[in-house]
């Protein structure tokens, strides 16, 4: 007989969370924690959705999405997690730019930047004060009308080399591009600039356990394995969950599912006004990824001035459409050094990433997606091998993810990899207001995307289901 | 609570949200983002706690009001009038 993952799980709960990424584990923790019923369901294995990570044999633990938050996070972790979880928030000191306009090294704050910008790139120091706090004045309610592109013209007029030091890292930290709202831009850089670049000691697995020990001990029951496979809805309320053939009722719901498959899928577009669901298909994805995780042998390492993050490029001119080519030119690394585990085995690790379409690989034949594979793993040591000599002969182990593989474990709709465009944030928003007791949490609109975005996301939803559940038992009896 | 016992409540409030900073020279009339390291997420937590303490329901489109320590009490005075000091 096959396990059964709700063995013991009740028939009600004031919240059930679907899908354990950042976002519905911290809105999971804070409502568990407020002392309300909740039931956390994880289709996967594990916890964590994107903020992941995988063992392969002679101790090598890869992280998928690890490397580069801003400072904020050390806040939102000691706030909505817990002190020890915060503490093991540490920065990370060599960011890397080496492509064909130029090759530096550089701390990524404010005070570095100006000093890069104004030294390096002789740009006028009124000019980058000026910009530095336009950015900053940036609230994600502002006018939307102007690019992050225009926003770019408007103070570095033909400047490709100032955009591509100012950009680059963004479009890694979240798949934006020139053509998205200037706000999404500025809000994110400016989180970054605020202190720099940080990262969780111990890698993602430990964050994930010490974050389940807390939703444990907040008496949050925890479940994985558990595929949702619909919401149903009483009234045009939210009124119970469909869950490897059970129903489980909910007073709220929050789905931390991809925001197109919590419509399309899991709700279904007859519940929902006609106009809604219009907008709802407009929403954009944002791209997904491919990744090379490359462990080297024990014993052999890297200098760590070869740096944390290194935004690599052959391309003479910065695109973002062509950070998206298959034809790649760009590749982001991220080393991880021993350092990255005090307490593990002494291994160095390398993931390259680039951002990528999903039709480019999800059209392939078998055949075919094998050799692609297989290709982008070639081409990547090879552009590997000028910051890290002879890596094929120190390579202990070598693998690729794509588009289709990001799909395949998080059931993300197209693998995407940073939720959808700045459209559907609104969509997100609305879903309360369509359906009550219904919440949606998760990587919409870039500012509510990355490690950082997510939990935060995660917050402001708790705060509204909160609410909610706070008016329902004060303007009628409890239901329990 | 009277205007001045709200005002100790928020600068309790204020006191756990923002640990490392001052606010003996708080100046009640200047908005608290021009004096304070504040962000919008500190701003959400001084609504999610008045909730949890006081039952206080803040809607999002009044977030605007508590811009300033003399707007928050202003605001905040005939919701929370009837309510005995913890």
């Amino acid at each position: 007989m096959p396990k059964d993952f709700l063995k013991g799980a009740n028939d009600e709960y004031d919240v059930i969370v679907i899908g354990s990424g950042l976002a519905g584990m911290t809105s999971a923790n804070i409502l568990g924690r407020a002392g309300y019923s909740v039931l956390l369901l994880e289709q996967h294995y594990k916890l964590g959705g994107m903020a992941t990570w995988f063992k392969r044999p002679g101790g090598h633990i890869f992280d998928v999405s690890l490397h580069g938050f801003p400072y904020g996070m050390i806040k939102s972790c000691r706030r909505y997690w817990s002190p020890e979880i915060a503490a093991a928030i540490v920065p990370l000191k060599n960011i890397r730019f080496d492509n064909p306009m130029f090759s530096l090294t550089t701390t990524y704050n404010r005070d570095d930047f100006t000093r890069l910008l104004t030294d390096r790139f002789d740009v006028a120091p009124a000019t980058v004060k000026a910009f530095f706090d336009t950015a900053r004045g940036m609230n994600f309610y502002d006018d939307q009308a102007m690019t992050t592109g225009q926003l770019f013209e408007q103070f570095f007029p033909g400047r490709q080399d100032v955009v591509r030091l100012l950009m680059e890292p963004i479009v890694y930290a979240n798949g934006s591009t020139l053509e998205d709202p200037a706000i999404t831009y500025g809000i994110v850089f400016s989180n970054f600039m605020s202190k720099g670049v940080y990262t969780f000691e111990g890698g993602t697995d430990r964050l994930i356990q010490m974050m389940e020990a807390e939703l444990l001990a907040n008496q949050v029951d925890v479940r994985i394995k558990c595929d949702v496979e619909k919401i149903n809805l009483r009234q045009g309320r939210v009124a119970s969950v469909t869950v490897n053939g059970r129903t489980i009722k909910a007073r709220s719901v929050i789905s931390n599912a991809n925001l197109r498959a919590t419509i399309f899928r899991l709700l279904g577009e007859e519940q929902l006004d006609r106009q809604f669901v219009d907008q709802a298909r407009e929403v954009r994805l944002n791209n997904s990824s491919t990744q090379v995780y490359m462990a080297l042998k024990p014993g052999e390492t890297v200098d760590e001035s070869t740096g944390d993050l290194l935004f690599s490029s052959t391309a003479r001119e910065f695109r973002t459409d062509l950070l998206l080519n298959r034809d790649v030119t760009s590749r982001t690394y991220s080393f991880y050094y021993p350092r990255t585990r005090p307490d593990g085995r002494e291994r160095t690790l390398l993931v390259s990433s680039t951002n990528a379409h999903f039709q480019d690989w999800s059209d392939l034949s078998d055949e075919e997606y094998q050799a692609s594979k297989a290709d982008l793993i070639e081409t990547t040591l090879d552009a590997v091998e000028t910051y890290v000599p002879n890596i094929r002969r120190r390579l202990a182990h070598v693998e690729a993810s794509t588009p289709r593989t990001f799909r395949h474990y998080t059931q993300h709709v197209a693998g995407a990899s940073f939720g959808t465009k700045f459209e559907g944030l609104a969509i997100s928003r609305g879903l309360p207001e369509q359906v009550k007791g219904l919440y949606h949490a998760g990587s919409v609109g870039i500012i509510m995307s990355g490690w950082l975005g997510a939990i935060n996301y995660g917050v402001i939803v708790a705060n509204d289901v909160d609410s909610m559940l706070m008016a329902a038992a004060t303007s009628a009896p409890a239901s329990s | 609570m009277t205007p001045d016992e709200i005002r100790e409540e928020i600068l309790d409030i204020l006191e756990n949200i923002a640990p490392d900073e001052d606010l003996g020279d708080l100046d009640d009339g200047v908005a608290f983002v021009d004096q304070l390291e504040l962000d919008s997420m500190d701003f959400l937590d001084i609504v999610m706690e008045l909730r949890k303490r006081h039952r206080v329901q803040i809607p999002e489109e009044d977030y605007t009001e508590l811009a300033s320590m003399a707007s928050t009490v202003a605001y905040l005075t005939p919701l929370m009038k009837d309510l005995q000091k913890a």
